[in-house]
């Protein structure tokens, strides 16, 4: 530690520090633009500058190393000149058009000119102009002549995203920030450079001339997409979310959000919002008031138990719901006397269920896994899935550690890759039983399963030799090996590697709540899965929250399924096209926003929120709607009178901690690997949900263009297809034209084309073997 | 306009023999002597650097740092790949000397080159050509190859066991690529801009590895000190400002053109060697030392003698040896707007003082030129260039703004007058 003396404050300073960070230990501000904690240090803006003793001019704090007994001035006249200076030269071509401007109001521009500069400028001549650029439907880049040239956004793409969209372009005074030319920005973690950006040049296109800052409410909430559980402040105006923001959390989301963390919020303002309960009788849709719609769902119940019994219906709920509601959903299901209940409408192998002993999370923190030196992915197009989790893993990669990757895609993460197996989802589990016979052959031991038939390549040596040479070694199985119909044998394999290298497993939890959901029992425990549920149709549904066309594994069997059903009940709070073709009632309820709620992120860590406004039009809270059905259903315990004291009933039920669990009691896999044509269908980043699917913004990005099929080079080449053209796209009965795209990074045999897209809703499962001709 | 005097650099070349630049006539002028010296007799590296250091050779691109010192400054146990690198980024306006050395004598570059990677323990080196000299770069390329046909670069260097490869990269034309680690940033790949410094390139620099950046003229000057001694250089000028410097003569004079000529030399011979003052006119300023450097007024200049000290204590630098001279008709306000008009352009900006001050200095002096300027305006531009110079990563902002401060400062009467009277006190003709 070095002795430091910061405007006569003593102080001690680890080696290697900075005096802007010694300066903040203390609480001393120094004022700055391009310093940033999470970015490199470009000590460009300058307005950092302090006085040290000894140093013939100033320096900049934010790069400037403490060394044993440096005495630093902040506010010494030489300071506090310098720093004036600087800001007249911020400001001398800077528009000072603050009462039109968007950032106006929470602008560091503003604020630090008013802390340190002069009341008034000297500078007399013209002002430069910039012209705005289209960075896309996120990124407002309208008013570039407010650009203070900090950088932040250009450094932001580069080592947080990955690749370097934003960049600054010519020299000097014609200096511009642009994106690469006639490109937008694309990143799916682009709305953070709104965030980083200091002054009104980079707004947001979906919020700016909305409202102003200063007429917001800040509310705090959690993000209900993936699993990472993002903490967020949503600002509200008039009873409307007007936009929402990072809210700081270095253990889960640092100071970041994914973009449709920061941009879905559009979709609980949608047109599409379901207002008011609507029933469905001489094959029209009718408004009703609350009791009406209850009491029909009641008699639809009732009459679908009475006629074909309780095993006649089935509960379909989504990982994306509060853990309250899909608590109160399986207990209002159970208690009626029906034990199909599943969250897992994606998943498509449920031979695991009888082996499980606990609920499936990451294996670990969130910070433990991106402090692991080597780190397994399993099936995960890891930026779309989990977009803030995978920044934070690029972040560990450049600090050393070892990534491996197995997948049905040659995805570009962006970041840097140890060793990579690529391989059909005919060939996954052949892919991952390559590493665990590796393992056991570097590790000793023996596994129980037959990996006779195994023979290990080159990459999966270089995988195994990675998990067996760290100190920490963690792997994690993503959506796509969640979604495979060989899930519970990845998962056994993984298990077993684990178990042999001394690695830590987990997954990579796909919704905001999946670990609830499995932790409260929304999951097929004593009765039908989801899988079997579409199998083998019900008399009756209940859709809590979910759209079986897009959340569903197999679409058009989900689809069918729901069509020749006696009655389908959704929980909904979209009037979507779906549910308008094939439900008879539904009820509006209200997103995460307008509820109190709790998520269990991957991490196994419940985090509780209220709602931010009041429910829109007549939607309520799904777990008040669940509440009042079990009492007119006469069943017992449904007394609640808060969230809050359904989250008490469930937690009472075990420490949280104590109930996750990865391992099976028992595993198989049958490791040959088959060979044919078959879909990667995976779910689009901004499709994970009902929300995101209604975000106008999110789905005007490149990252949602209408789908298109990608196909490997074999099956292109014997499909005769050139690029570009229309491919006659068949699987499960269904046939959809689609332009055909060759694609390289796709392993032999697959056919890319994405689910969750009412384009692709007519085609079956995401998995499973497709045909493709020349359309 | 090449005209060459008696030196150490261009001791022998005859600029009229097309061949001159040839590795035979380089040779039958001594070349490669010193290296093939070192070679065979092991010479211990620290004694290479030492000769250097004790030749007196100060860096010949403007900042005059002593060479050898700099190149003790290198870590020679690092493991790994270290770099040296030669700046011929020749941007500041009135200097065009490293060119003719391209042009001329590039296999003393070279040389010098390979004896600075003897001595630091680097395998590898690059030359960093200004982007608007075409024919020189093409020129030293060939020189190259010449040089690696005859054993002299590459592996095994004489059948030594030495390894050295060079390379060349031909910049864009950027001024800020002279500054060194812009030079690094572009020869890199990436957009030519200043980093902040600690790390120095000596601990981080190419590729984020140890490496020193010199000016062409000093890796030329190698040669000599290790063929003819330290001590022979450090004669040819005199003490602390060792050896012989080339200063590109242009402006007003008879014969523009680079001089070598011992440091020390009285300007007024200088003057006199490029033919005196053209039409008979009287001298009126010079910029010894490149636009960066102040300007001085004639009477002060004609006492100075050419190098280091004399001209730091007449209030200017030495710099790059560009010595521009002005004769009465010069409009001094025209000049100094033709100057801050370079650094407006060339900034990179980066830094907020420099990219914004070096467009109000521009814009003000501009608008008094054109008869617009104020009362007031004066101490603005003093005040503006006070807020920008030493407050920048590198000495672009300090050189912009130090021509403003030597020609308000020792012509404000011109200044002045274009103030107060909407028009010139100097009828400025061209020629």
């Amino acid at each position: 530690m070095l002795e430091i003396e910061i405007d006569g404050k003593k102080l001690t300073a680890p080696q290697g520090s900075t005096v802007m960070e010694a300066a903040h230990s203390i609480g001393t501000y120094i004022p700055h633009f391009c310093y940033h904690k999470k970015l490199s240090i470009a000590a460009n803006c300058r307005m950092c500058l302090v006085e040290v003793e000894k140093a013939p001019k100033p320096l900049p704090a934010c790069a400037t190393p403490v060394t044993d007994g440096m005495k630093i001035h902040t506010h010494s006249d030489l300071a506090k000149k310098a720093q004036a200076g600087v800001m007249e030269f911020l400001l001398i071509n800077h528009p000072l058009d603050c009462p039109i401007c968007d950032q106006g109001g929470e602008c560091q521009l503003q604020d630090i000119a008013v802390g340190y500069g002069n009341g008034a400028s000297r500078y007399q001549e013209e002002k430069r102009a910039v012209p705005g650029k289209d960075m896309g439907p996120l990124v407002s880049a309208e008013e570039m002549s407010r650009c203070i040239h900090c950088t932040r956004c250009v450094r932001f793409t580069e080592e947080i995203g990955g690749f370097q969209e934003i960049g600054m372009a010519h020299r000097g005074e014609f200096s511009e920030i642009l994106p690469f030319l006639g490109k937008t920005v694309n990143s799916e973690i682009s709305g953070n450079v709104i965030d980083l950006c200091p002054v009104g040049a980079l707004t947001s296109k979906p919020y700016r001339y909305s409202t102003r800052a200063w007429e917001l409410s800040r509310r705090k909430s959690v993000s209900p997409h993936d699993g990472l559980g993002a903490n967020l402040i949503v600002q509200v105006k008039h009873n409307e979310v007007m936009r929402v923001l990072p809210l700081e959390n270095e253990e889960i989301n640092e100071c970041w959000l994914a973009d449709r963390d920061r941009f879905s919020y559009q979709g609980l303002n949608s047109d599409a919002r379901l207002k008011t309960p609507k029933i469905k009788f001489d094959g029209r849709w009718h408004d009703t008031d609350w009791e009406t719609a209850l009491a029909y769902v009641v008699k639809g119940l009732n009459g679908v138990s009475a006629d074909h019994g309780k095993d006649a219906i089935g509960f379909l709920t989504s990982p994306h719901s509060t853990t309250e509601e899909l608590y109160l959903a399986q207990k209002l299901a159970r208690a009626f006397g029906i034990n199909n209940i599943d969250y897992r409408s994606a998943r498509s192998d449920f031979r695991a269920d009888a082996a499980k002993q606990g609920a499936e999370w990451l294996g670990s923190s969130i910070v433990e896994l991106a402090a692991a030196k080597s780190v397994l992915v399993i099936g995960s197009s890891l930026r779309s899935e989990q977009p803030l989790l995978a920044s934070r893993i690029r972040q560990a990669s450049k600090k050393g550690m070892a990534l491996n990757i197995i997948h049905v895609a040659d995805d570009e993460l962006l970041m840097n890759v140890h060793a990579k197996l690529i391989a059909s989802p005919l060939a996954l589990v052949n892919a991952v039983a390559q590493v665990l016979k590796a393992v056991v052959a570097i590790k000793g031991g023996d596994s129980t399963l037959d990996l006779a038939q195994v023979d290990v390549s080159a990459q999966a040596q270089a995988i195994a030799d990675s998990l067996c040479a760290g100190e920490t070694a963690r792997i994690v199985l993503g959506a796509v090996a969640q979604h495979h119909p060989a899930y519970s044998e990845l998962l056994a394999l993984t298990q077993e590697i684990a178990r042999i290298s001394g690695a830590g497993f987990g997954v990579l939890s796909e919704a905001a709540n999946s670990v609830g959901a499995e932790l409260v029992g929304a999951w097929a425990q004593g009765g039908m899965s989801a899988g079997e549920m579409i199998a083998s149709p019900r008399k009756a549904y209940v859709l809590l929250n979910t759209e079986p066309e897009f959340d569903g594994y197999n679409s058009a069997a989900s689809v069918a399924a729901m069509k020749q059903a006696a009655t389908v009940i959704a929980l909904t709070a979209y009037q979507s096209e779906g549910l308008l073709d094939y439900a008879d009632v539904l009820l509006p309820i209200a997103p995460f926003s307008e509820t109190a709620g709790s998520f269990i992120n991957m991490e196994g860590r419940l985090q509780a929120f209220n709602g931010v406004t009041k429910p829109q039009g007549e939607a309520r809270p799904a777990w008040k709607v669940l509440r009042v059905l079990g009492n007119m259903l006469s069943l017992d315990g449904f007394g609640f009178n808060s969230a809050e004291e359904v989250r008490s009933e469930l937690l009472a039920k075990g420490d949280i901690a104590q109930r996750l669990n990865n391992s099976l009691s028992s595993i198989a896999a049958n490791t040959a690997a088959k060979a044919g044509v078959v879909r990667v269908g995976e779910v689009p980043v901004y499709s994970t949900d009902a929300i995101c699917r209604h975000a106008p913004a999110l789905q005007a990005t490149a990252l949602a263009a209408a789908p298109v099929a990608r196909i490997a080079a074999d099956v292109f080449a014997a499909a005769g297809l050139a690029e570009g053209e229309l491919a006659l796209v068949k699987q499960g009965g269904a046939t959809l034209r689609v332009p055909a795209h060759l694609d390289a990074s796709l392993p032999a045999g697959v056919v890319r084309l994405a689910v969750a897209r009412a384009e692709t809703a007519m085609l079956g499962g995401m998995f499973d073997t497709i045909e493709i001709e020349r359309g | 306009m090449a005209i060459f005097k008696s030196g150490v650099i261009f001791e022998g070349v005859d600029t009229q023999d097309e061949n001159a630049w040839r590795l035979a006539a380089y040779e039958a002028r001594g070349g490669y002597v010193a290296l093939r010296k070192i070679l065979a007799a092991q010479m211990p590296q620290d004694e290479v650097i030492a000769e250097v250091k004790n030749s007196g050779l100060r860096g010949r691109g403007g900042a005059g740092f002593p060479t050898g010192l700099k190149w003790s400054f290198m870590p020679r146990s690092f493991p790994g790949d270290k770099y040296v690198v030669c700046n011929t980024d020749e941007g500041e306006p009135g200097t065009f000397k490293d060119r003719d050395i391209l042009r001329y004598n590039p296999h003393a570059l070279i040389e010098g080159m390979i004896i600075a990677g003897y001595a630091m323990g680097t395998r590898a080196g690059y030359n960093y050509i200004h982007g608007e000299i075409f024919e020189a770069y093409e020129q030293f390329e060939a020189a190259l190859d010449e040089a690696r046909a005859a054993g002299l670069l590459g592996q095994n260097i004489l059948g030594t066991g030495f390894n050295f490869e060079l390379y060349a990269a031909h910049g864009y034309g950027a001024y800020i690529c002279g500054e060194e680690t812009a030079l690094l940033e572009s020869l890199e790949g990436k957009k030519g801009q200043p980093r902040f410094k600690p790390p120095f390139p000596a601990s981080y620099g190419l590729y984020g590895k140890p490496t020193t950046i010199n000016n062409t003229e000093s890796f030329a000057s190698v040669p000599f000190i290790i063929k003819d001694g330290a001590q022979k250089f450090l004669e040819a000028g005199k003490p602390n400002n060792g050896g012989t410097k080339l200063f590109s003569v242009s402006g007003h004079v008879n014969r523009p053109g680079n001089y070598e000529v011992p440091l020390g030399t009285p300007f007024t011979e200088l003057l006199e060697m490029a033919g005196g003052m053209r039409d008979g006119k009287k001298l009126k300023a010079v910029i010894p030392g490149g636009s960066s450097a102040p300007v001085l007024p004639a009477e002060i200049m004609l006492g100075v003698t050419m190098d280091y000290d004399s001209i730091s204590k007449a209030g200017s630098m030495l710099g790059s040896g560009a010595v521009i001279v002005m004769n009465e008709d010069v409009c001094m306000v025209r000049a100094l707007e033709r100057l801050a008009y370079f650094y407006h352009e060339e900034s990179c900006g980066q830094c907020t003082p420099c990219r914004e001050g070096t467009g109000w200095l521009y814009r003000i002096i501009h608008r008094i030129l054109n008869g617009e300027g104020r009362p007031g305006d004066l101490e603005l531009l003093d005040s503006v260039g006070n807020n920008m110079a030493g407050r920048t990563i590198c000495a672009l902002a300090d050189a912009a703004v130090f021509p403003v401060r030597s020609f308000t400062k020792h012509f404000r009467h011109e200044f002045e007058y274009l103030i107060e009277h909407g028009k010139p006190l100097v009828d400025h003709k061209w020629c």
